[in-house]
């Protein structure tokens, strides 16, 4: 390998990109415009859920018992309707959903110690949001109940009741239970998998698109000098890239980087050099940009965003689909940045998605040196 | 020269694209410091026949070598001593004029103390004094094709594949550029030159005629026009040209008939016989003849008839 002519190669890359419009427009904002996309957009949490009441009593009890939906932020009461079609309506118009419906004889089952029973519908379209929906209106139902049993104990002389048990939580790592501090992290491992995928998977077929590489391949560079030399400033934007996206989720959405910098960085190159050889790859097989860059979308965005542990849990996945994802390496990567920004890890405790991460590097970063023929077909 | 091989040695080459014959079965060899020709129309297989001599493409069988290197084998071996010129432009358009320069020094392995030189030497050379921080794209294609040249000997190869170099230019550009393919052939240079203009092929030293992947011709230029040619040329100015060059193809003791700018070239057994016997022959059928005489054939002519005759021997066989 002539080091002059990996120079040369490089220096030329960063040339055509700093000269191409798009490229800038791949390289600055896609990550950031990403970060912002699924920062916000995707989010677990289910917080002020708009409900609609239907209060047939419209009582002192009935209002106490409304007054805990409304202080509590998971829900959002919107409106109070005088019938019940207004309330079906609501919930099939979409407008809120869960319906509270607060039967006339609420005040008086009551006092009479009879149970009342709460009609609550809820809206399955989203199933997930639903069940949330569901348990935090039971939580809330709860302990209001609880509430009136005290109440109920004390006005009969029995001051010093309390509950018998009492769980006193405390979530490690992220404190008050956002999602989006455990997102922001993941967020940065996909975005980096699509992106750098992306970058590379122009680099060869443009050449090839061009004409420019049947001039190439008459020189004496060769395929590995090629490959590094389209490679490296790529590593170079992509630390930059991740660097980037992880100060904002820092300073921005406020996630804790509780780890070493340099198992950040070393994680991050390990990951670089997976998805730009794995682009490289795309482009020397698909020859024409737009092919290649479509395969590389599919072939990074879906299995990145389903399969890494990003959305769904992979140890609540079924088994087979758990084996699968580890042939998805932003898999190991997503792990071991949520574990480097909130848990604070070294790689000695990560060493499975280290070694996972390198195993990649290694096989794909092969395969890239492999696959260039300096020959027309 | 002596005991020093050929430039280009090509033995029976052949190559196949499917059920395409490309190349069917050629030879020939060039010498050092010769500027040698390759010509035919288009599709007659002579960027097929480049590429594989600068290892870009691999032979389906028969032998190619290039400095005295097998072109299959090592292909590596070959580009160090070679320059290439593609058929279709492929600089980046994207970089400057020096940063193209600067690319392909690096891409040959030129020296950090030789390349600002050779990169000095090839803008003078290419004539694009003060446009260095052009960028590429926005020059004309003549400038282009010189940069190109410049580009492909910055490491002084012994020897220069051009691959219609000269397609889409003007004619001065044209003519400076042969000025510098014979300035590259003085200093010992080979330089093997694909075109179809049949002008251009005066220029070399000797000629390969190629049509439909085999070899139809070789030798001097002087030599095709003299050998080449089965039969003498007449120059024909008439009236009706059109209605002429019909009936010509149909008159006994005629080979062949083709409109040549405002005249017709007509390839007779014999010219002086022919002359009264062509004049009588438009006459009856109402057509004057202004001018008639025999003449020196150009390559065109000798390229015309070459390929006409091939396609009718073809057709009597079949």
């Amino acid at each position: 390998m002539n080091w002059n002519r990996l120079c040369a190669m490089a220096r030329k890359e960063m040339i055509q990109i700093r000269r191409d419009a798009r490229s800038i427009g791949i390289v600055i904002a896609m990550p950031i415009v990403m970060l912002f996309a699924f920062g916000y957009g995707v989010s677990f949490d289910t917080k002020h859920i708009p409900v609609y009441v239907y209060d047939q009593e419209q009582s002192q009890a009935s209002r106490d018992f409304l007054k805990r939906f409304e202080s509590s932020r998971y829900f959002n009461v919107v409106r109070s309707v005088g019938n019940y079609p207004e309330l079906v309506h609501a919930v099939d118009a979409g407008t809120c959903q869960i319906g509270l419906v607060i039967p006339p004889d609420f005040s008086a089952r009551l006092g009479s110690g009879e149970q009342v029973r709460i009609q609550a519908i809820f809206d399955g379209t989203d199933s997930n949001s639903a069940s949330l929906g569901m348990s935090y209106t039971e939580a809330v139902a709860q302990a209001h109940s609880q509430k009136l049993q005290l109440d109920w104990l004390r006005a009969r002389g029995q001051g010093s009741v309390r509950a018998p048990l009492s769980v006193d939580s405390r979530t490690w790592f992220n404190e008050n239970l956002e999602s989006m501090v455990t997102i922001v992290p993941g967020v940065v491992a996909m975005v980096m998998a699509v992106v750098g995928t992306f970058l590379t998977s122009l680099t060869v077929a443009r050449e090839w698109e061009r004409g420019t590489m049947e001039q190439l391949i008459s020189t004496p560079v060769t395929p590995l000098e090629i490959m590094l030399g389209k490679l490296l400033p790529y590593v170079a934007i992509g630390l930059i890239d991740t660097s980037v996206c992880a100060i904002m989720a820092v300073w921005w959405f406020e996630v804790p980087f509780r780890g070493h910098i340099w198992v950040f960085l070393l994680s991050t190159t390990l990951f670089l050099t997976v998805v730009l050889s794995l682009g490289y790859f795309f482009s020397v097989v698909a020859k024409t940009q737009l092919a290649a860059s479509q395969i590389s979308l599919i072939a990074t965005f879906l299995p990145a965003f389903l399969l890494s542990g990003f959305v769904y849990p992979i140890d609540q996945m079924p088994a087979v689909v758990q084996g699968i994802t580890h042939i998805v390496p932003a898999r190991y990567y997503m792990a071991i940045l949520r574990n480097v920004f909130l848990k604070g890890s070294s790689v000695f405790n990560m060493w499975q998605d280290f070694f996972g991460l390198a195993l990649f590097a290694a096989i794909l970063g092969l395969a890239a040196t492999r696959i260039f023929r300096k020959k027309l077909t | 020269m002596n005991g020093q091989p050929q430039a280009v040695v090509v033995q029976d080459l052949v190559k196949r694209f499917g059920d395409f014959t490309a190349v069917d079965n050629i030879s020939f060899e060039a010498s050092r410091g010769e500027i040698f020709g390759f010509l035919g129309p288009n599709g007659a297989g002579k960027s097929t026949t480049i590429r594989i001599l600068c290892g870009l493409l691999h032979p389906t069988s028969g032998k190619a070598l290039v400095a005295g290197v097998d072109v299959a084998r090592e292909p590596e071996r070959v580009r160090q001593n070679i320059g290439y010129m593609s058929q279709k432009f492929s600089l980046y358009n994207d970089l400057k004029v020096i940063e193209n320069l600067r690319f392909f020094a690096g891409m040959y392995g030129v020296n950090q103390a030789d390349a600002a030189e050779r990169i000095a030497w090839a803008i003078d050379m290419a004539g694009l004094t003060g446009r260095e921080h052009l960028l590429t794209g926005t020059l004309a294609a003549g400038w282009k094709q010189r940069l190109a040249l410049g580009c492909a000997v910055l490491h002084r190869p012994p020897i220069v594949f051009l691959d219609e170099p000269t397609s889409g230019v003007d004619p001065i550009s044209r003519r400076l550029f042969w000025e510098l393919i014979h300035r590259m052939a003085d200093e010992g240079v080979t330089v093997f030159v694909t075109t179809h203009y049949m002008d251009e092929a005066e220029y070399c030293n000797r000629l390969v005629l190629i049509d439909r992947g085999r070899i139809v011709a070789s030798g001097s230029p002087l030599e095709l026009k003299l050998k080449s040619m089965e039969g003498e040329l007449l120059l024909v100015e008439c009236d009706q040209v059109g209605k002429a060059l019909e009936a010509l193809q149909e008159a006994p003791g005629v080979t062949d008939a083709a409109i040549f700018g405002h005249a017709l070239h007509l390839v007779v057994p014999d010219a002086e016989r022919a002359i009264p016997e062509v004049r009588n022959y438009l006459g009856e059928r109402g057509i004057t003849v202004s001018r008639i005489e025999q003449i020196r054939p150009t390559l065109e002519d000798v390229f015309v008839s070459l390929t006409s005759l091939k396609g009718r021997r073809e057709k009597e066989q079949a």
